[in-house]
């Protein structure tokens, strides 16, 4: 059975505590503007930034490393936003 | 509500670095360990640290323990125990080459040995002129540390509970401590972790104020559990505060954006620090520096629509060189200010970054409390290391780098006893007090049923703000005063939170309403230990404490040469004395701490 919307964003929520504060705050407002639309192809690519380490995922976020993966570019885009 | 008991030897709350090294000790002597933590190990705070973890090698110049020793008794400026700094300062060499061997990529001179660098107030020959002292891998030293030890405990098997967040302390009537009761996030069910030795190593309590550096993650939960179980926390009004976080967001700036040539201004655009250190101006200590912002927005002469703020302003620096030499700055200013800080000036406020204090523990890493007039009498099978822990090595103020080194040597330490203990003591679990356990369901019943209370949020918000304001990086007798009554009221509405999804899964509403009930017990110890304490020291710095040749500085040895211990029950405070005997060196004697 596929698990309820609450339960699958509740998860990636938490996954979004991290250990730089810059990535929590960056999660944050990610959540605030998106909480209630992101689609399923945004948790998809959400997830699987999640699971990068936290110095990996910031320096994408930041701009000093880049990925040429579409997934990810676009979701890290909307996570620039501020 | 109902939960079910598993065994073990030994329960280990954390896997950040403390709680990582003391599992190494206990499942390398063979004993049932489970380590139970918020997030994935490699995810812990410790990632955060950067600058390095400080030990004497001496593998670049000459150094060695004992002046490393004096150094952190200064920094501490003599409220660090002396027997427990100096077992960190010896044992440094020893946990750090232990960490090379567990594949910690180190930094590396030509000659192969580990490269080390300068760190602020870390000197050769007894203060004389800087050394460098601590060791890094590049700029992921708390990350590399983590992950090499994680390795090393997934080989010496282990047991995580990845994504369970702990409860409270279980202690019998006797004071000995059981284990914890724990929540799986993935399901909601409440396990008690039945113990026969107990390890907290739950990091820092930085969200306890509005601005902070510290990742949200660091709630002080360690300190919460261990105050609701009666245990006092020590010297919780020791924080260190950064001068330049991002106001708002906390996001560190580094020091180096002042090195550079960036400048602090108020208000009306004036260079400020040039009245408050006329030589060293925008590049004097950090305490004064802190010290200067906070009267230049008390005054009103800070900046925004609140006059809560000082602007740090390098747009006269050419965008070439920031660009170069401060990487990342650019886009923190973008991301955490909204500022394009080559064309404007950065907002900044005095932010908290580290805390001093903590659970009471000796050099042993065992928790110790005042008991029939002793000052330090082990709590049975109750252990701590890491930033939640007070051993005091960090006294009143610490020196980068040294708290890496804390959670290695007293990580260790802490398991190192827990072996001892575990092999003198009896082979059967101790029976679990039920009125205990029933005490921690009911607060849990509490949160899932309450009607009309309170916003955790807003709660959250309205505690961070009184801190910042009340028990600030400079603090006020009248302020400090007024405090007290305020997070006194806050706590009430703590007592009441109301949470609207009732939901199983990663129930994140549920979670930080936890968290909250933890960070209220470190604020309400931190400002009441800094209403009470009217001298200055350290990183307590009081407006009302007068510099005097008998208090220079305001540092009063005669009344405050002692450490705080509050208490949950009653709000109350007690006091012991600090330990001047080190273990096989003389007394480093009180001075003047001058850099
Ligand atoms: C930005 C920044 C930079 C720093 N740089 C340096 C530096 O260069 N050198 C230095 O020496 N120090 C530095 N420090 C300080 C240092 O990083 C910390 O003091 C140290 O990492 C704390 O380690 P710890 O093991 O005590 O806790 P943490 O690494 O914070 O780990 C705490 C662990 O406890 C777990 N936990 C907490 N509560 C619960 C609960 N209720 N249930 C289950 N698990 C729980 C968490 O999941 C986590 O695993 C820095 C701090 C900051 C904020």
């Amino acid at each position: 059975m596929e698990e309820d919307r609450t339960a699958r964003i509740n998860r990636l929520k938490w996954h979004c505590r991290r250990a730089l504060l810059e990535l929590d705050i960056v999660f944050q407002r990610f959540w605030e503007r998106e909480g209630d639309v992101l689609d399923a192809q945004g948790e998809a690519a959400l997830a699987r930034l999640l699971e990068l380490e936290d110095h990996d995922l910031w320096a994408l976020v930041n701009g000093k490393d880049v990925t040429d993966d579409p997934q990810l570019k676009g979701m890290l885009e909307r996570l620039r936003v501020v | 509500m109902s939960y079910t008991v598993r065994k073990f030897d030994a329960v280990i709350v954390g896997a950040g670095g403390a709680g990582l090294r003391a599992a190494i000790q206990l499942s390398e002597a063979g004993y049932k360990t489970a380590v139970l933590t918020k997030v994935f190990p490699t995810r812990s705070h410790t990632v955060a640290a950067q600058g390095g973890v400080a030990a004497s090698l001496g593998n670049s110049e000459e150094d060695n323990w004992h002046w490393h020793m004096y150094d952190t008794v200064k920094g501490s400026d003599w409220l660090g125990d002396q027997d427990a700094i100096e077992f960190m300062c010896r044992k440094a060499n020893e946990v750090v080459v232990e960490l090379e061997h567990y594949g910690m990529p180190f930094d590396r001179l030509d000659n192969g040995k580990i490269y080390q660098r300068p760190f602020g107030g870390h000197m050769s020959n007894f203060g004389e002129k800087p050394v460098r002292r601590s060791c890094a891998a590049a700029d992921r030293t708390g990350h590399a540390m983590l992950h090499a030890m994680y390795q090393r405990n997934v080989k010496v098997n282990t047991q995580f509970f990845v994504e369970w967040q702990a409860l409270d302390l279980v202690r019998d009537a006797d004071g000995d401590v059981l284990g914890v009761i724990a929540m799986d996030m993935e399901t909601g069910e409440v396990v008690v972790f039945h113990a026969k030795a107990t390890i907290f190593a739950t990091g820092g309590s930085g969200r306890i104020y509005h601005s902070s550096t510290n990742a949200f993650i660091n709630t002080g939960d360690g300190l919460g559990m261990a105050a609701r179980a009666g245990i006092p926390l020590e010297d919780m009004e020791f924080w260190q505060f950064h001068p330049t976080g991002v106001a708002g967001a906390g996001v560190l700036i580094t020091e180096g954006v002042r090195g550079e040539g960036g400048i602090l201004r108020n208000s009306s655009g004036e260079r400020f620090m040039e009245r408050y250190a006329p030589n060293a101006k925008d590049l004097a200590s950090r305490d004064v520096v802190s010290r200067a912002m906070t009267t230049e927005i008390n005054e009103g002469r800070g900046c925004g629509p609140n006059k809560d703020f000082v602007l740090l302003d390098i747009t006269h620096l050419p965008p070439e060189t920031i660009m170069k030499r401060l990487p990342g700055i650019h886009e923190i200013g973008i991301q955490f200010a909204g500022v394009d800080c080559l064309k404007e000036p950065l907002p900044v406020v005095p932010t908290c970054h580290y805390q001093m204090g903590g659970i009471p523990t000796n050099y042993a890493g065992q928790v110790v409390i005042p008991k029939d007039g002793n000052p330090s009498v082990p709590v049975p099978g109750f252990y701590a290391a890491g930033e939640c822990a007070c051993a005091s090595v960090h006294g009143a103020n610490r020196l980068g780098t040294n708290s890496l080194l804390d959670l290695l040597v007293f990580g260790k330490s802490a398991g190192e006893t827990a072996v001892a203990d575990l092999k003198a003591g009896s082979s059967a679990h101790k029976p679990l007090p039920q009125e205990v356990i029933d005490k921690t369901l009911a607060r849990l019943d509490r949160l899932n049923n309450q009607k009309g209370g309170s916003n955790v949020h807003e709660t959250r918000l309205d505690m961070q703000r009184s801190m910042q304001k009340h028990a600030g990086v400079f603090r006020f007798k009248n302020l400090l005063q007024e405090g007290v009554d305020k997070i006194l009221q806050v706590a009430e509405q703590v007592a009441q939170t109301e949470i609207q999804d009732k939901s199983k899964v990663f129930n994140t509403a549920r979670i930080e309403a936890l968290e909250l009930d933890n960070l209220i017990e470190v604020a309400k110890a931190t400002m009441v230990s800094a209403n009470a304490r009217t001298e200055s020291r350290g990183a307590h710095v009081r407006d009302d404490a007068t510099d005097t040749p008998e208090t220079p500085d305001g540092r009063d040895d005669k009344n405050w040469l002692k450490h705080s211990l509050w208490y949950k029950d009653g709000n109350r405070l007690d006091y012991k004395p600090v330990k001047m005997k080190p273990l096989s060196v003389d007394t480093i004697e009180l001075k003047k701490r001058a850099y």
